[in-house]
């Protein structure tokens, strides 16, 4: 079974904050929730680089690890979800999570956060059935249940954010990478070895 | 662990119910705008990171579900929004794949769109300000009341003296019916944003080869070879675009140079960046002139068949050697000549600009220097080059070409008695008519005053504006109030004025700035989304988009109002002769054909409503690169029928996707220099040599096509027996002059065109252009120069008048050098775009998707300023501006991004007023969620020569910590 992935091309990636308002658009995310965000290093120097970052729906979530209520769960696509009706807002996944993808109603420690939120790769959640109202008010909007991929990547405006199997976006990505002729982008080996690489 | 239940099959079934046409009963769409907006969350609690849960679904299910397609409403790109819209509610926003321009993709502001029309802070009702408070009132009042205070204000002082400032978000429609309403209540004074942003390249351009827009497109750049982008930052004005300039980059492995002050985010993905001191463009540009004439790398046949007075050009380029560009500049002469190696050896190479080329003193001629560069490396009229000039609003070229403007009536007629005898035959009035509603026929002939002036207007002893009387009244359709520079002075003539009526989804800054009490009427007129009508895109193409949701509040679309407030003024029967009116609403379908039938000289003559409805229903037959349709009713047309697209609709003639390309048929959207200025300058032809498009039958230059010219040719025997009745009607005792640009048969063109020829002629394009200040451009530092030791010897035009007011900008620069302003005011201040925000920002900063990312007005300053004036990253500080006392306090951004003596602002800001914060006086509910300084509050004198055009890139400033 494929597992459903975003990449986020650093190469093409230009700071436009699509993919940020698309997510408010499709899942009516209220001020102060930021499923995803754009992050620049290096700004305004040679060498800047952005990149589109929300939550990576890793294989072996860190979030799910510490979680004390075990309320997240992977579906068969390989997307993390969460429960809401089960998380109590202790803000432990938010220690664990390497890229910062919880987020929280209200600022405050020991369960007054109010129920996590994070990116559910327009996969809704587990309440509700799929598309519905009580499942959107909840989780925003399942697209994936209608064949569709999450708004963020369909409206990147330089196709720099991918999402989808896996499988397909390496391939999309290596295939750039090697038309290009150059580097593949702010991590890899230039980053992690201090060595540049012909690919 | 839990697992999801899920099973294709049965999402397959949902969907298609979802989008099948079953009853239900759905949210009416008052209920669901009550309980979708955030409008009732207060910004306090937000800042304390309090959520309202979002409680509205995106889908009902079992509602019927629409999908309508339209345009986003922002920037110039143009790209198709797919809205899917149940029982009057846009609920969901969807990307649009098949549109060849965006391919579903969307920057910030289009991914946010659907907000628009949830309108959480729109203006509800038109409101009426009454002692200095806004009170509610009718359409119906508040029209009657207009009306009759501009009657009576044209009793006393004369047509002139209204204002109308239209804009640049209209439809096409919208633009030329405003500039039509202006034609019959009597003015030239009728404006909107191109003024301030692109005006100097429509006269550069145009002054150039023909046709003041841009040369090629967006998509077209994926030809190219070479991307030299000099004085824009699409990265943050059109993101979309990007896609286009990253392919060229990645696929071609293309040069991308940016040339800038800045090190903007597009700099980030350039292969080649350069920094230059604001206001040097022109050395620049000359810099790598230089070195192209000194190699001899310039094109020398492309100059000698299409280019005349190259040779003046290169007497001024030689005394721009690398030394002295680059102690003017800044720019060490090895990187001008990697880019002028570029331009003239790895072609095909375009030039990209946008407004830090035109926002000058020297605006024209920066841009008549762009040109000249394109024109001596060969690099016009061809694929993957030519002059790529990125408009900035999403119809501003259609609002230009639609003639909202001082010096023109629609389609760049001019304003001379044929123009005006040309436009009252479309219109079917008399010509006296017209000339009644005019002050006298001098007036009617005399360039209006501009947006970037209207306030001198206003302000000036009624002896220093040359017509009746001063400005009393304006009318502001779509525009913001801190676009202009002198915000000071500007403020001042908004509360001198008798009258103030801004029509505008938002009440925009136009309604907090002033001190005004009374005389102010704000009407809410819908976006874009909520009526229909097409737009013209950067590239020239023009799409149709359909109307989303019906106006939302008691908002009403441009048209009605327009046509309501005709009305009231009298003259709705002869405006409105052949538009057809539906409930007060005039049809833009009609409109458009009206167009159709008059704007024979742009070429907006091919574009039916129906053909520019069928490329939108089948954008999917379009390609990518070429932009031309495979298969389908729309087999061989150009996306968007890009104007010029001649002759009537049903000669099906496939728009122009590339201008001036003589490698292709004039049938297939082939070119050639405009034959605009006459066949010869003092001997010297200024026809083409030797140069023709394909299949032409003439196989050298000639001028533009007229009855006599088809006569002499022997061709006249072609024009039918209808078309030569018409052509004769028109001449009158001389049909032999008749051009084909007032041809209303349009025979004239039909045959030009049978026989391969542009009915605009052949010419050469002009590096000398002798009708403007400097034919040849030359370096002028800015007014407020940071370099006072250049001054003297490359000093501003002397003091002179024109469009009804002096521009004292040679006075001004020497007072500022005298008074050694750039001591007291060491930095450079610039100004610029956020991807975030659009124009003057009352709009984007009215969206909470869009607020929430930018919440601070702040200005970019380098590490070694801020550290020797103790500011630090996030401090407040103050901006001190060389005029009127002027200061604005905002928050420091300290960033290698801008050089050292340079800071940057960017434009979408307003609300606060040199500190003081106006959120009060926006009436009650509309006040944009984000508030900031406008840095035209800080922006100085500086007009272009040509247009007016205002100097917001470069003045000097000084920054202290607050």
């Amino acid at each position: 079974m494929a597992r459903v992935k975003f990449l986020c091309d650093a190469d093409r990636c230009i700071n436009c904050n699509a993919c940020v308002t698309a997510c408010k658009n499709a899942n009516e995310v209220p001020w102060g929730i930021n499923r995803r965000r754009v992050v620049t290093i290096n700004d305004g120097k040679p060498g800047e680089r952005s990149v589109s970052m929300a939550c990576m729906h890793c294989t072996d979530a860190p979030c799910a690890a510490v979680c004390p209520v075990d309320c997240f769960f992977t579906t068969a696509d390989g997307v993390v979800l969460h429960s809401k009706d089960l998380c109590i807002g202790c803000g432990y996944c938010f220690y664990a999570c390497p890229f910062g993808a919880p987020q929280y109603p209200r600022v405050g420690n020991f369960g007054t956060r109010g129920k996590m939120d994070k990116c559910t790769f327009c996969s809704g959640g587990p309440e509700g059935e799929d598309g519905s109202a009580a499942e959107f008010a909840k989780y925003g909007s399942n697209r994936m249940a209608e064949g569709k991929l999450p708004l963020c990547a369909e409206m990147c405006s330089t196709k720099s954010l991918l999402a989808g199997d896996g499988e397909i976006i390496a391939q999309i990505y290596r295939e750039r990478v090697q038309k290009r002729g150059y580097g593949s982008g702010a991590w890899g080996w230039k980053t992690a070895y201090k060595e540049t690489v012909t690919v | 662990m839990l697992i999801k239940r899920r099973d294709a099959l049965v999402q397959r079934t949902r969907l298609q119910s979802v989008l099948g046409d079953l009853s239900s009963g759905a949210l009416d769409r008052r209920a669901f705008l009550r309980r979708a907006g955030i409008g009732a969350v207060s910004l306090t609690a937000v800042a304390l990171g309090a959520v309202k849960k979002a409680d509205a679904a995106a889908l009902t299910p079992g509602a019927a579900v629409k999908r309508i397609k339209a345009v986003c409403t922002h920037c110039s790109v143009g790209c198709s929004v797919i809205a899917e819209v149940q029982n009057d509610v846009w609920v969901r926003q969807e990307p649009a794949f098949d549109s060849p321009i965006n391919r579903g993709s969307h920057c910030a502001k289009g991914a946010a769109v659907r907000e628009l029309v949830k309108g959480s802070r729109r203006l509800r009702s038109p409101m009426k300000l009454v002692d200095g408070q806004w009170q509610k009132i009718t359409w119906d009042t508040a029209l009657d009341e207009i009306a009759d205070k501009l009657k009576a204000i044209r009793a006393k002082s004369g047509p002139d003296s209204v204002f109308w400032l239209g804009s640049a978000k209209f439809s096409n429609e919208g633009a030329y019916l405003y500039r039509k309403l202006a034609a019959f209540w009597g003015t030239n004074s009728v404006d909107h944003q191109a003024r301030i942003c692109h005006s100097t390249t429509v006269a550069g351009v145009a002054n150039t080869w023909g046709y003041g827009a841009m040369t090629n497109s967006y998509n077209d750049i994926r030809n190219s070879k070479t991307m030299v982008i000099m004085g824009g930052n699409p990265a943050e004005a059109h993101p979309v675009s990007l896609q286009h300039l990253l392919t060229a980059k990645e696929v071609n492995r293309a040069n991308m140079v940016v040339i800038d002050p800045r090190f903007t985010r597009t700099a980030a993905h350039a292969t080649d960046y350069i920094r230059l001191r604001p206001g040097t463009d022109i050395p620049v540009i000359w810099g790598i002139l230089w070195h192209v004439f000194e190699n001899k790398w310039e094109d020398r046949d492309f100059i000698k068949t299409r280019v005349f007075g190259m040779d003046e050009v290169r007497k001024e380029v030689a005394k721009w050697t690398p030394e002295e560009v680059e102690r003017v500049s800044g720019v060490p002469g090895e990187q001008l000549k990697r880019v002028a190696q570029m331009m003239a050896k790895e072609k095909p190479a375009t030039l990209i600009w946008c407004m830090g080329a035109t926002q000058k003193t020297v605006g024209t001629a920066n841009v008549r220097a762009y040109c000249i560069l394109l024109l001596a490396t060969g690099n016009v009229g061809g694929f993957g080059n030519g002059a790529n000039i990125f408009r900035g609003h999403c119809n501003v070229q259609g609002a230009t070409d639609a003639g909202l403007d001082v010096t023109s009536l629609p389609y760049y007629y001019g304003l001379a008695e044929g123009a005006w005898r040309h436009w009252a035959r479309v219109w079917d009035v008399a010509y006296d008519d017209l000339l009644a509603r005019f002050d006298s026929k001098a007036m009617m002939e005399a360039n209006g005053i501009q947006t970037t002036r209207w306030f001198d207007a206003v302000l000036f002893p009624k002896d220093q504006v040359a017509q009746r009387d001063n400005f009393r009244a304006m009318m502001v359709f779509g525009h913001g109030g801190n676009t202009v520079t002198r915000m000071p002075e500007m403020i001042k003539g908004l509360e001198k004025l008798d009258l103030l009526v801004v029509a505008d989804p938002h009440p925009t800054t136009y309604a907090a700035i002033s001190e005004r009490k009374n005389g102010t009427y704000l009407l809410p007129v819908c976006t874009q989304f909520e009526t229909s009508g097409s737009r013209t895109a950067s590239n020239r193409s023009i799409q149709w988009a359909e109307r989303v949701v019906p106006p939302i509040w008691e908002s009403r679309d441009d048209y009605e109002v327009m046509y309501r407030l005709s009305v009231r003024l009298g003259f709705a029967e002869q405006m409105f002769k052949h538009i057809k009116v539906v409930n007060n609403r005039p049809e833009p379908e009609d409109i458009l054909r009206e167009i159709n039938r008059g704007a024979w000289s742009t070429g907006y003559t091919g574009q039916s409503p129906e053909r520019l409805k069928a490329h939108m229903e089948h954008q999917d037959k379009f390609d990518v690169v070429t932009l031309r349709a495979k298969g389908g009713p729309v087999d061989g047309d150009y996306y968007g029928l890009p104007w010029p697209c001649w002759g009537t609709p049903e000669q099906k003639h496939p728009g122009t996707h590339t201008l001036y390309n003589t490698s292709l048929h004039v049938k297939d959207g082939g070119g050639t220099f405009r034959a605009r200025f006459g066949v010869e300058y003092k001997g010297e032809t200024l026809l083409a040599e030797g140069s023709y498009s394909l299949g032409s039958e003439i196989k050298d230059g000639y001028p533009e096509f007229t009855y006599g010219v088809l006569k002499k040719l022997g061709w006249d025997g072609d024009l039918t027996a209808e078309e030569l009745a018409v052509i004769q009607k028109i001449g009158g005792a001389n049909p032999d002059a008749v051009a084909w640009s007032i041809d209303l048969s349009g025979g004239i063109t039909r045959v030009a065109i049978k026989h391969g020829c542009l009915p605009y002629g052949n010419a050469k394009a002009r590096a000398n252009a002798v009708n403007l200040p400097d034919p040849v451009p030359v370096h002028r530092e800015p007014i407020y120069s940071a370099r006072p030791d250049l001054v003297s010897k490359y000093p501003t035009l002397p003091d002179y008048k024109a469009f009804r007011l002096a521009n004292i900008g040679g006075t001004v620069q020497r007072k500022a050098v005298s008074d050694g302003v750039a001591k007291l005011f060491p930095i450079i201040l610039t100004s610029g775009r956020l991807v975030e925000y659009e124009g003057g920002g009352e709009e984007t900063r009215s969206n909470p998707w869009l607020a929430e990312l930018q919440q601070d007005m702040f200005v970019e300053i380098n590490p070694a300023d801020a550290l020797s004036r103790g500011i630090n990253e996030g401090d407040w500080v103050w901006v001190n501006g060389p005029e009127s006392n002027s200061k604005a306090k905002v928050k420091a951004k300290v960033v290698e991004r801008v050089g050292k003596g340079v800071a940057f602002m960017p434009f979408h800001f307003a609300g606060w007023y040199q500190g003081v914060d106006q959120r009060s006086k926006y009436p009650k509910g509309t006040d944009p969620y984000v508030l900031g300084e406008s840095v035209n509050t800080l922006t100085t004198y500086g007009y272009d020569p040509v247009t007016y055009m205002q100097e917001t890139k470069v003045t000097l400033c000084q920054i202290v910590k607050a």
